[in-house]
């Protein structure tokens, strides 16, 4: 037991408690906080397994970015405040032990299946050679891709703003907030005094 | 418990997808929801992250499709927002048992 | 001989004048459609009497025998190499004869029908009609193929339908139609598996064919006569099937019931359908199977017989009692099929024993004259006095003289009064009688007398007995009937006169050969003393308006009663049906379509509902069930391939 594996069993911690934090919380606050914590434990393993780079990325895209989106779309919503509603039993019993049985027999084909590593030498994930791989036009480069994949956030962007605008209804007979209609009359300022006028 | 290995890593991110799929089909809000399809994938990214690592260390394969799939969780991750703000518009809740007109 | 064209226009003449009239003429030139049928039957009539003069006087012998011709054979439907069904034309001495007969007496109605039909509105639809019906029976005495026969046998049954429906606005007309074809349907059943099995056993259809295999010593011949069936043997069955359907079709007992009600069509219609045409097309198909009848099928013939002198009393006996004008000439027009039907029944083969043969078809052609010729007086006196009951008629010989003429005319060739047509007949079927079977010939004398007895009833009510007052006082009274209605009672008035005259031995026979009639003086005192004796004790009755008849009746009280209820046979038939059939058999079978066969198609419907109702539940709109579904679904598949695929 050295200090390796102790660091990665408090990583494993971090990342299922968070997980499991985030999927069972009424609070829907501390659900996203569990999950910016999942997140780091993520990125925290990354780092633990010598990716740097990515670690990096999850980070910043992953932590600063989509958790922060979930927490504004949180507050545009409104549910902020109250504890959220509780599933139904059938269905948190069904699903639980769907979840249970998927679990355990994906853990008994993994003990079972002989892993075979390769032999050839490593390559070293450093940011250069991610880069120079990247962009580079030869069978193991993702030049392709990597353009494709602006094109669909250009796309994305795009359908985001599409879908979450709000179309002003055209105004007709636009009426002084403060204007009363009875009959064909247009009484422009309805206040007390007025309705008492009219009334007594 | 030997050294950290291959199957460790998997178990970690097994654990972690189906704790996301527990999470998807009980929690009601849809905010909720897109939370466990974000654990799903870094399942999967784990997955990816392992394999690489441990199989494959003479390329980096894994590690780039890794990066595509952050990218595009975050695109779509937006997306999702901003049609769950438009269903919010339409529905008044994000209850997600509260869009159910497509049906018989 | 005429060519083969010209007499296949025989019966198409008929047939284009039903289609042109009822496509085409029914709807532009309606009031025209009479004179169009006149005239094509006028030409069907022209060229079958042409071919009759032809046929019996130049060419149709050879050697002294009358052939049967074809000019017109083609194969229709090839079942089997061995059989199969060919249309075609044939002629012999009966059916040149009866196309005569069925020209010239359709015609007569058509130009009869000018007069009583005018002003009908439906008068094109009733021309088609009466053109349609002559077609069916001119084919069906043209016949070569006893397929053929049939089916121009069912069509003639059809037409009848048509035109006893007639009316169709009046139940009773519709009544008595639905009867008529009901009744003949039923028998046509008997006559349909006759044939099969005629076919069955002589390995053909063909009437040439099918008479030499099963009266000469063939296989065919001994196989049928050798396989029985409940004690007889499968040909005396395939006859009697044969004969049931030619009993229903010439009201023979007990399948007579149509006949009488079947009077509610146009006089004109009885005329032509229930006197002279139709109603022998029974006797036509037994004379046509003769040869077997006689030589290898005795049985049948005797039940021929019975059968015919039976139908024949018990028609006499019924006719005196009945006060509807049309149904005393139905019961009439039954009996004297009866005379036919029994002399062919006693008839042997060939030569002197062929003369009932040949008297049955005298009687035949004799009888369509004055039974034509009755129904059409019946109808000018319908006509003229607008009722058919006997009580609403009487002293009508000063208001309509021709018809009185020609009605008395045709009741004394009824009663075989020499010299008028019905005794030289008569007088041959007797003798026929009395040469083979004694019982048959008595029963034939006494009908024969009480024969005369109810026509000269018929005739003294109606011309005779107490002054004419008619019912419809205020109406405007017209005369006797137009020229169109009386040419024709004219013409038959004469053929009644000359008809006996024909040496119809010389002519038709059994055998084509000829055969000279002898007429004993000695032998017809008898009938003929009965016959007048019949006739005085009618005049006593009748002729003058008197209380002897009532006397009578009440005198026989309960067996009076029923023979006026025409011996409760309708009532036999109705229970029969009603309680019996119906109850027992059609109600179960409509229960059974109603709830099993309805109710497995019911069935099948509300289950499927109800599996879509329960089933569309999966369908509820909530993302999180059909996310459980998939999830399951997948787990199900990762589990099925690793397990049980590797």
């Amino acid at each position: 037991m050295n200090a390796s594996t102790i660091i990665f069993y408090v990583l494993a911690a971090i990342i299922l408690g968070g997980a499991v934090a985030a999927v069972t919380n009424r609070k829907i606050f501390r659900a996203a906080i569990s999950l910016l914590f999942s997140l780091i434990g993520i990125a925290g393993l990354y780092f633990y397994l010598d990716y740097q780079f990515i670690a990096a990325v999850q980070i910043v895209v992953y932590v600063g970015g989509i958790v922060v989106l979930i927490i504004f779309s949180i507050f545009l919503t409104q549910e902020s405040g109250e504890n959220m509603k509780r599933p139904a039993i059938g269905r948190v019993l069904f699903s639980g032990l769907a979840a249970l049985f998927g679990c355990a027999f994906t853990i008994l084909l993994i003990q079972d299946y002989q892993f075979v590593p390769t032999t050839l030498a490593a390559i070293e994930p450093t940011a250069n050679n991610i880069g120079s791989q990247m962009l580079s036009t030869t069978e193991h480069g993702y030049i392709l891709p990597f353009e494709l994949v602006s094109i669909l956030l250009l796309a994305a962007m795009i359908g985001c703003i599409v879908i979450a605008m709000k179309i002003k209804e055209p105004a007709t007979n636009i009426i002084a907030p403060n204007a009363l209609k009875i009959g064909d009359v247009t009484y422009t300022e309805v206040t007390i005094e007025t309705i008492k006028e009219k009334v007594i | 418990m030997n050294n950290i290995g291959l199957p460790q890593m998997l178990i970690v991110s097994s654990i972690l997808f189906f704790i996301g799929v527990y999470g998807f089909l009980t929690r009601r809000n849809m905010i909720t929801m897109l939370m466990s399809i974000e654990l799903i994938l870094n399942s999967v990214n784990i997955n990816f992250i392992a394999f690489n690592k441990y199989l494959y260390a003479d390329k980096l394969d894994g590690l780039f499709f890794t990066i595509f799939i952050i990218t595009i969780a975050a695109a779509e991750a937006a997306v999702a927002i901003a049609i769950i703000i438009n269903l919010y518009r339409s529905y008044k809740s994000i209850d997600v048992e509260d869009a159910n007109t497509m049906k018989f | 001989m005429p060519g083969a064209t010209l007499i296949a226009l025989i019966p198409i003449l008929p047939i284009a004048s039903f289609l042109f009239i009822a496509l085409v003429g029914k709807k532009y030139f309606p009031k025209f459609c009479g004179i169009l049928g006149t005239l094509s039957l006028l030409g069907s009539f022209i060229i079958s009497a042409i071919t009759a003069y032809q046929y019996f006087l130049q060419n149709g012998k050879v050697n002294g025998i009358y052939t049967q011709l074809t000019p017109i054979k083609f194969s229709w439907l090839q079942f089997s190499p061995g059989v199969s069904i060919d249309m075609g034309i044939l002629l012999d001495p009966i059916s040149v004869m009866m196309i005569v007969i069925v020209t010239f007496i359709s015609l007569m109605v058509h130009i009869y029908s000018l007069g009583y039909m005018k002003g009908e509105e439906r008068y094109a639809t009733y021309y088609s009609f009466l053109s349609l019906f002559t077609f069916s029976m001119l084919g069906l005495v043209l016949s070569a193929n006893i397929f053929q026969i049939y089916i121009f046998w069912e069509l003639v049954g059809v037409s009848s339908f048509l035109l006893i429906g007639f009316y169709y606005d009046k139940p009773s007309a519709v009544a008595a139609s639905k009867k008529a074809f009901i009744v003949t349907r039923f028998a046509d059943l008997g006559f349909l598996i006759g044939i099969l099995v005629l076919a069955f056993y002589s390995g053909t259809l063909d009437f040439q064919t099918l008479i030499t295999r099963l009266t000469t010593h063939t296989d065919q011949l001994n196989n049928a006569v050798t396989t029985s069936f409940l004690g007889m043997s499968a040909l005396t069955w395939g006859l009697l099937l044969v004969f049931m359907g030619g009993a229903g079709k010439s009201a023979m007992f007990p399948l007579h019931i149509w006949l009488p009600d079947a009077m509610e069509g146009p006089t004109p219609v009885s005329a032509l359908i229930h006197a002279a045409t139709m109603v022998v097309a029974g006797v036509y198909l037994v004379a046509r199977l003769f040869p077997i009848f006689s030589i290898s099928g005795q049985t049948a013939l005797h039940v021929v017989a019975y059968v015919g002198i039976f139908s024949s009393f018990f028609a006499a006996i019924i006719a005196c009692t009945q006060t509807d004008i049309k149904r005393v000439l139905a019961y009439s027009t039954m009996s004297q099929i009866g005379y036919m039907m029994f002399a062919l029944g006693v008839s042997g083969y060939g030569g002197e024993n062929g003369l009932g043969f040949v008297a049955s078809m005298f009687h035949l052609f004799t009888h369509a004259m004055f039974k034509a010729l009755l129904f059409l007086c019946a109808g000018a006196v319908i006509h003229y006095v607008h009722s058919n009951e006997m009580k609403d008629m009487g002293g009508l010989r000063k208001l309509m003289p021709i018809t009185h003429i020609t009605f008395l005319i045709a009741c004394l060739a009824i009663a075989g009064i020499p010299p008028f047509a019905g005794f030289f007949s008569k007088e041959e079927i007797l003798q026929a009688a009395y040469h083979s079977n004694m019982t048959i010939f008595v029963l034939a004398v006494i009908t024969a007398a009480i024969t005369a007895f109810y026509m000269f009833r018929l005739y003294f009510s109606i011309f005779w007995s107490k002054s004419f007052v008619s019912h419809h006082s205020g109406e405007h009274h017209h005369g006797e009937a137009s020229g169109t209605m009386l040419f024709p009672l004219i013409l038959l008035g004469l053929m009644s006169i000359i008809a006996g005259l024909v040496p119809f031995g010389k002519f038709v026979t059994s055998d084509g050969k000829e055969l000279e009639t002898a007429f004993h003086i000695t032998f017809s005192i008898t009938p003929v003393l009965l016959a007048t004796g019949g006739i005085l004790l009618a005049a006593m009755l009748y002729k003058k308006e008197n209380s002897k008849p009532q006397t009578i009746s009440d005198g026989l009280g309960g067996l009076y009663r029923s023979i006026y209820k025409k011996f409760y046979i309708d009532e036999i038939y109705l229970f029969m049906t009603k309680k019996i059939l119906f109850n027992l058999i059609g109600r179960p079978a409509a229960w059974f379509d109603r709830n099993v066969v309805d109710g497995t198609v019911n069935l099948t419907a509300n289950l499927t509902g109800k599996v879509s109702v329960a089933i569309r539940g999966l369908q509820s709109g909530k993302m999180q069930q059909y996310a459980i579904y998939f999830f399951i679904g997948v787990l199900g598949f990762t589990v099925l391939f690793i397990y049980l695929w590797i």
